[in-house]
């Protein structure tokens, strides 16, 4: 337990002092990309890891969130209506997805939050009075939280630091709670679920809306970030990517989806600068990591590390009792 | 007052009628063995019971109140607790957050998403209580991938018990269990207070036989013959069901 928290709170303290190590602002700025992306993957790993139901459609709900922002403080309204009347917005949305897609589960869901996903990128398309179409809306200014200013590449990261360090402890009380046994319980076994006194659709609802919030919130971070948001961001691409991240990265896991961001990031930014059909590197990267581990990165490391700490273990013992095979012997059959 | 009655009872999954007017009374502590074919109904009747299907016609009523129309989870709720004769359990979890998630899903704590169910003391040791009862207490840490099957129908009953509820059905307790196993299951269904009224259907008929007060053969998704246990195996149209002649 105690180096447990002794991991944490270096991990933390690393990505505190990270923009000071890295010290040039392009790559300070991708790692503020990580966390952002972090932030929607945890999101949608609520619903794809805990509760077994493959979204399509959550770039969606983040455009919804980010379009919200953009466009009041387009009109003239200040960051903190846009930001509280963005994820208001996104959670309208949230609901509307959940009411429509939780009529089904399995490939029907898949397709309803596609479709619903669609919808919402047509309507960033064509809604041109609201959203300016292909043009997109800007966004002027960055907000300034008790005087401090997000706009230099250092200040914007320690904020999506903060936002995403609440994200992952809040997904990580959420998964160990009572009502996060019950969501992965409606994921294993749905009917028993349900005949042991509990309301799915219900569970699945609330997950959905955690789910949407996260998504909603990552949205926001999106738009001050790029400070400019058109439906290139709300495109099925867009969510594939996030589901993408959570898998390679590892559905139901906490730190799956933070590994699984990390690594599309980068693989986006950093290797294309190198590698001009970077898409064709991260599809062989998922081949791999489908044909190796399939269960993920974190959880596949985490099963070799203990394969290779099992077996490490076991040459030990062996090579001591080699010694004493004698007094070994007898041990070994007093056991059945 | 009965315990659990069921009134015209009919389900067609298409042209294939599966339940037929069916009509059953079950008195509160009574130990009721349903016994029939393969294909006879049984588990689609025990669906109906607990609202996992919807019936075309008729009506189930617990302690007097109709609920035919009632989720499943709400008769849960009312105190109807099932197991499985296909073993649906959480194979991914120990036995203990198995039993755990019996107790959650009764208890109002269900709905919090901030405390953490591990430490919720009162309902481990209730889980722990549950699993004392059917002899696993020695192994509630363990994955329930890595039990035996004997283990896993013990869980299964253990689960249902735990809910503490005043209508029990089993579908078939027994199925897949080696000669020892049955004894253990046997022994632990008798232990099952009075005040508990226990239905249980069972494909082979010598199985259970000494548990029950009453019995009611199906046939077809009809009731055949019912009465006391030496009415319904000394009748004739028992035997015809079972040896064919």
């Amino acid at each position: 337990m105690k180096v447990r928290h002794v991991a944490v709170a270096v991990a933390v303290l690393a990505l505190i002092a990270a923009p000071y190590a890295i010290q040039e602002p392009y790559y300070v700025n991708i790692a503020s990309q990580i966390l952002l992306y972090a932030v929607f993957a945890l999101g949608l790993n609520i619903l794809v890891g805990y509760a077994g139901l493959v979204s399509l459609g959550h770039a969606g709900l983040s455009g919804v969130a980010a379009y919200g922002v953009a466009y009041l403080l387009a009109a003239g309204y200040g960051h903190a209506v846009a930001i509280a009347a963005g994820l208001a917005a996104g959670l309208i949305v949230t609901a509307g997805f959940a009411a429509l897609a939780l009529r089904a589960s399995g490939i029907s869901f898949i397709m309803i939050t596609l479709a619903l996903g669609e919808i919402i990128w047509g309507l960033a398309y064509r809604w041109i009075s609201i959203t300016n179409g292909d043009n997109g809306i800007s966004v002027n200014a960055r907000p300034a939280p008790f005087g401090l200013s997000l706009d230099s590449a250092n200040g914007f990261y320690d904020a999506t630091l903060i936002v995403f360090l609440l994200a992952l402890a809040a997904c990580a009380v959420f998964v160990r709670s009572p009502f996060g046994a019950a969501l992965a319980g409606t994921r294993d076994q749905p009917r028993r679920m349900n005949a042991l006194g509990f309301h799915v659709w219900m569970i699945r609802f609330w997950a959905f809306m955690f789910s949407g919030l996260l998504s909603a919130i990552a949205g926001i971070l999106f738009v001050y970030y790029n400070q400019f948001i058109s439906p290139q961001a709300l495109a099925l691409t867009a969510s594939a990517e996030g589901l993408l991240m959570v898998i390679s990265g590892g559905a139901g896991t906490l730190l799956g989806p933070v590994v699984g961001a990390a690594l599309v990031v980068i693989v986006k930014n950093v290797v294309s600068a190198y590698i001009s059909r970077w898409n064709f590197m991260l599809g062989a990267i998922f081949v791999a990591i489908v044909v190796f581990m399939p269960e993920g990165l974190v959880p596949g490391t985490v099963r070799l590390a203990r394969g290779a700490w099992r077996a490490a273990n076991r040459r030990k013992p062996a090579a001591e009792s080699a010694g004493a095979a004698g007094a070994a012997a007898p041990v070994a059959e007093q056991k059945p | 007052m009965t315990a659990l009655a069921v009134k015209n009872l009919s389900k067609s999954f298409g042209g294939l009628h599966v339940t037929t007017n069916v009509n059953l009374t079950v008195e509160p502590g009574e130990r009721r063995l349903i016994i029939g074919p393969n294909g006879a109904g049984k588990t689609t009747l025990f669906n109906l019971i607990t609202g996992e299907i919807a019936p075309d016609a008729g009506a189930v009523l617990l302690f007097d109140r109709d609920i035919t129309r009632l989720a499943s989870r709400k008769r849960a709720h009312l105190g109807m607790a099932r197991t499985y004769q296909i073993i649906t359990l959480f194979p991914r979890d120990t036995i203990l957050h198995n039993a755990t998630l019996a107790l959650l899903g009764l208890s109002p704590l269900r709905w919090n998403p901030w405390l953490t169910l591990a430490r919720q003391r009162r309902l481990s040791a209730q889980a722990r209580a549950a699993l004392n009862r059917v002899g696993l207490q020695h192994m509630a840490e363990r994955p329930l991938a890595e039990t035996s099957y004997g283990e896993k129908r013990r869980v299964e009953i253990a689960m249902a018990l735990a809910q503490e509820p005043r209508v029990l059905l089993l579908d078939e307790p027994f199925a897949g269990l080696s000669i020892d196993e049955r004894r253990d299951v046997r022994e632990l269904l008798k232990r099952i207070p009075r005040d508990v009224t226990v239905v249980m259907i069972e494909h082979d008929m010598d199985t259970a036989l000494d548990l029950a007060d009453r019995i009611t053969l199906l046939h077809f998704g009809e009731v055949i013959v019912e009465g006391t246990r030496a009415e319904v195996v000394a009748d004739p149209r028992t035997r015809e069901v079972y040896l064919g002649e």
